[in-house]
């Protein structure tokens, strides 16, 4: 249609330029998908601010506290990695509920977008790219995940559990935990066109070992070595390391910290681009 | 063998089924035609002893189905609107685990499952999964689930709904063996050939009400003509060509796609059109349905 | 196909369970046990690791830094005070999530109740079915994990075979009031309710540290939710430490069984009998 000749019928109400579409789509698509799975998460908010707000409240308390009064009563002054156990714990317990939401998400998000509520095929038929879909899909998981990192920072804030620029770091190093491992479980769960059963593996034998088993609640030294090997290949160990010495510095040698992050980065390219490649694979069919 | 009187349904301020009175006899095939939301389905559930009734007198197979829920549903075999069969289970484990539900000796069940499966002509898919079937085969699994602790009568709401033209003649044609057979059907539908296909008596329900009653033949003869004449001007001219016809033939309704002339000769009322002038863009001639039963007696048309 | 033909038995149940019950339950135990060895036994298996992986992580971890926790008057190594608890949470866990989550599915999506229910089956044959089958996967984990404790040396005592049938006991309990509760539920979002009593449930109640922590305010609220007795309850048992207490625990669980069945049967028969 040429501008200068609006026909107004339904299919056309006239005055879209579609060249003009295209154009945008191809720079904006992540940002139209972010926005739709946005948008769509607004019904949930109320719930999520529940459980958000209450889930660090409970864990850093609940948990913190407690095991903090048995923990400091054996060790005695010098608590656990030279900090009360509460402190030790704080980072880990925010981390490993980042890692959790962003599993989660990735898990159904990315199979009910292909099967049961199949969004990702209609944005398929869209002027939007796989590429788009990948990432504006993990920006929106990013999103939902800054809600319980943001409560544990204020929790740790209002309890003064280190300082309190190290909780705001604390946030980044949760985003880049999120996506490191976001796009993990997305790189695996787009491959399955069927559940029998075997997405909720993710949970039990990815998930759950991680969260126990990589120096959240204790040193990871204090495992016997048959077991400390989890810890090393688990983004949230890298992740953790990192929060402990953001939040109340705990040592670390420069190496170190090269090493953890750029473990984290290196799983969110790589993971990211098989991705891109399993959604391209399945749009195109 | 099924009788209400002053059958009613109440959900709240919404009355879906006002009053209804019918009697089914043992042995034949009973209709409720009428448009969506008309009752029907309320009707069968109260009969399937799954909904209680708001007033009125009920009974089905000698019992009031509000006191004795199991006897009744333990001689009924149901076919409900969407198939609700079990989809974790394979073909063939559904109609034996459904069997067992109504306390049925397992070896029983097993025998009659393979011989229900060759009726639904299904035996090559035994072992598949339920989410695998087509619309068609789903529904014959679902008909064939009904039958498995031999009912004395069938419940089936809506059974060709939603199927392709094919699926649905095969499954008009075991539907007639059923009624050879002898076994009593009540079924709902808003598709006028479905009635006539396979009713020997029906009532006209909308909402909530029967407005007629009789076998198929006799409706049309009652509230229609022979013959019916439909012609198309396009959506714009219809209403004004319509008052350009008028006194040809018996009657004549106006619908916003086309325009009905009923009369016992329809070529007769079809050159009449052409004397006075008009020239349709479409014309056909046809024999009376059930669908101008309903729009006599509603002025709405079944499907809208 | 008129060769075969059998009526099916009208059911014979009198009295006042007649019309919600016709002695069928065994028929709903089958269907859910076809399922399993059909199609999902792997998932029913690979939900005894849950428990052991805490268990490890914790009970080696944990227990290096804490050492010992007293337990009516005598210290128990940390391992062996969190396992029973463990081993409660898990009967709680299961229990609750084939009471919510499966329940859920089955009423709202699969229409498996619509199913049954359209049969001489009554909705308390469907209800203890539905029980009873959870109740079978709580009696394969706790035994699993049994096992487990028992060879990792963590049982001080005889009486901790008697954890098994009080495993059930709780998973009972949970299981009958779940399934209520379910049929409130309309849609995904309020299932995320039942984790948010579980979760605080699960955390707090005795199950990693003694709630002589808390003041005698939170304290009273921990001891009136269910998760704390069953925590206590087989805590004395694998312990050897049995209080005169433990029959109070009994008489908690006994009248959550029972009004979790009437609360349950009357729910079904409101929603798909009306």
């Amino acid at each position: 249609m040429s501008e200068s000749m609006p026909t107004r019928t339904l299919a056309d109400a006239g005055g879209v330029d579609h060249g003009a579409v295209a154009r945008r789509s191809r720079t904006w698509g992540w940002w139209f998908v972010a926005e739709h799975r946005i948008r769509a998460m607004r019904s949930y908010v109320f719930s999520w601010v529940g459980l958000g707000i209450g889930e660090p409240f409970l864990y850093i308390v609940g948990l913190g506290f407690g095991l903090g009064m048995l923990v400091d009563a054996n060790q005695g002054e010098q608590g656990v990695d030279g900090v009360p156990y509460i402190v030790f714990v704080a980072p880990a317990l925010a981390l490993a509920a980042a890692m959790q939401t962003a599993a989660q998400e990735n898990t159904y998000g990315v199979f009910g977008g292909f099967k049961w509520f199949p969004m990702f095929f209609s944005m398929g038929g869209t002027p939007i790219s796989a590429a788009h879909i990948v990432l504006g899909f993990q920006l929106s998981v990013l999103v939902r995940v800054l809600l319980p990192l943001t409560a544990f920072a204020v929790v740790m804030i209002v309890l003064q559990l280190g300082t309190v620029g190290g909780a705001l770091v604390l946030i980044g190093i949760g985003l880049l935990l999120a996506t490191a491992f976001g796009f993990a479980v997305m790189s695996w769960v787009s491959t399955q066109t069927d559940d029998r059963g075997q997405l909720s593996f993710i949970e039990r034998f990815v998930v759950v070992p991680l969260t126990l088993f990589s120096g959240t609640y204790f040193p990871l030294e204090t495992l016997p070595l048959l077991l400390q090997w989890i810890g090393w290949i688990s983004p949230l160990w890298h992740a953790v390391e990192l929060g402990r010495t953001a939040l109340y510095g705990a040592a670390i040698e420069p190496m170190m910290l090269l090493v953890h992050v750029g473990y984290l980065v290196a799983i969110a390219v790589v993971c990211c681009l098989l991705s891109i490649r399993t959604f391209a694979k399945r749009l195109d069919k | 063998m099924i009788e209400a009187t002053g059958l009613r349904k109440q959900y709240g301020d919404f009355t879906a089924v006002d009053g209804i009175d019918f009697a089914i006899e043992p042995g034949e095939a009973f209709g409720f035609l009428g448009p969506n939301g008309a009752g029907k389905s309320t009707t069968m559930r109260m009969i399937a002893a799954t909904s209680t009734r708001s007033a009125g007198d009920l009974r089905v197979l000698g019992f009031d189905p509000e006191t004795h829920g199991p006897e009744v549903r333990a001689q009924l075999g149901i076919v409900p609107q969407a198939d609700q069969l079990d989809e974790e289970l394979r073909v063939v484990d559904n109609l034996i685990v459904y069997g067992r539900y109504f306390g049925l000796p397992l070896d029983y069940v097993k025998r009659r499952s393979e011989e229900l499966l060759e009726f639904a002509q299904l035996t090559e898919k035994r072992t598949a999964r339920v989410d695998g079937l087509s619309g068609g085969m789903k529904r014959r699994l679902t008909i064939a689930r009904g039958l498995i602790n031999a009912p004395k009568a069938m419940l089936l709401d809506e059974p060709t709904t939603g199927l392709d033209p094919q699926a649905r003649h095969v499954l008009w044609d075991r539907l007639f063996r059923l009624k050879e057979e002898g076994t009593t059907l009540v079924l709902t539908t808003h598709y006028m050939d479905e009635a006539e296909q396979l009713c020997d008596r029906l009532v006209v329900i909308d909402k909530g009400t029967i407005v007629a009653e009789g076998s198929p033949a006799a409706l049309i003869r009652e509230y229609s003509t022979r013959e019916v004449l439909e012609v198309r001007f396009g959506s714009a001219r219809n209403a004004q060509a319509a008052e350009a016809m008028a006194g040809i033939g018996q009657r004549i309704e106006v619908l916003p796609d086309r325009v009905l002339v009923y009369d016992h000769d329809g070529e007769a009322a079809m050159s009449a059109v052409h004397e006075r002038g008009l020239s349709p863009i479409t014309s056909l001639v046809r024999r009376s349905s059930l669908e101008d039963v309903f729009l006599r007696l509603t002025g709405r048309s079944l499907i809208e | 196909m008129s060769e075969l033909l059998l009526e099916a038995p009208a059911p014979t149940v009198r009295g006042p369970l007649r019309g919600i019950y016709a002695g069928n339950t065994r028929s709903v135990v089958a269907r859910g046990l076809r399922v399993i060895a059909r199609n999902n036994w792997l998932i029913v298996v690979t939900g005894f690791f849950e428990p052991v992986f805490y268990l490890l992580s914790m009970g080696i971890g944990l227990g290096a830094l804490i050492g010992g926790v007293e337990f009516y008057g005598t210290e128990v190594p940390y391992a062996a005070y969190i396992a029973p608890a463990l081993m409660a949470v898990s009967a709680m866990n299961g229990a609750v999530y084939d009471s919510t989550m499966n329940v859920f599915f089955k009423m709202n999506y699969a229409k498996l109740y619509q199913q049954m229910l359209s049969t001489s089956l009554g909705p308390l044959d469907v209800a203890l079915g539905e029980i009873l089958l959870a109740l079978f996967r709580g009696l394969l984990y706790a035994s699993g994990f049994m096992l487990v404790t028992t060879l990792m040396g963590l049982n001080l005592a005889w009486t901790a075979v008697l954890a098994i049938p009080a495993a059930l006991v709780i998973a009972f309990a949970f299981a009958s009031f779940g399934m209520a509760i379910t049929s409130y539920m309309k849609t995904f979002q309020h299932l995320d309710y039942v984790w948010v009593v579980m979760m605080p449930m699960f955390l707090l109640s005795a199950t990693f540290f003694p709630i002589e922590v808390y003041p005698q305010g939170v304290q009273w609220v921990i001891q009136a939710l269910p998760l704390w007795h069953g925590v206590d309850m087989i805590r004395q048992l694998t312990t050897g430490l049995v209080q005169p207490s433990i029959l109070l625990h009994l008489a908690y669980f006994a009248v959550m069984i029972l009004v979790g069945l009437v609360f349950t049967t009357a729910r079904l028969r409101a929603l798909f009998l009306r």
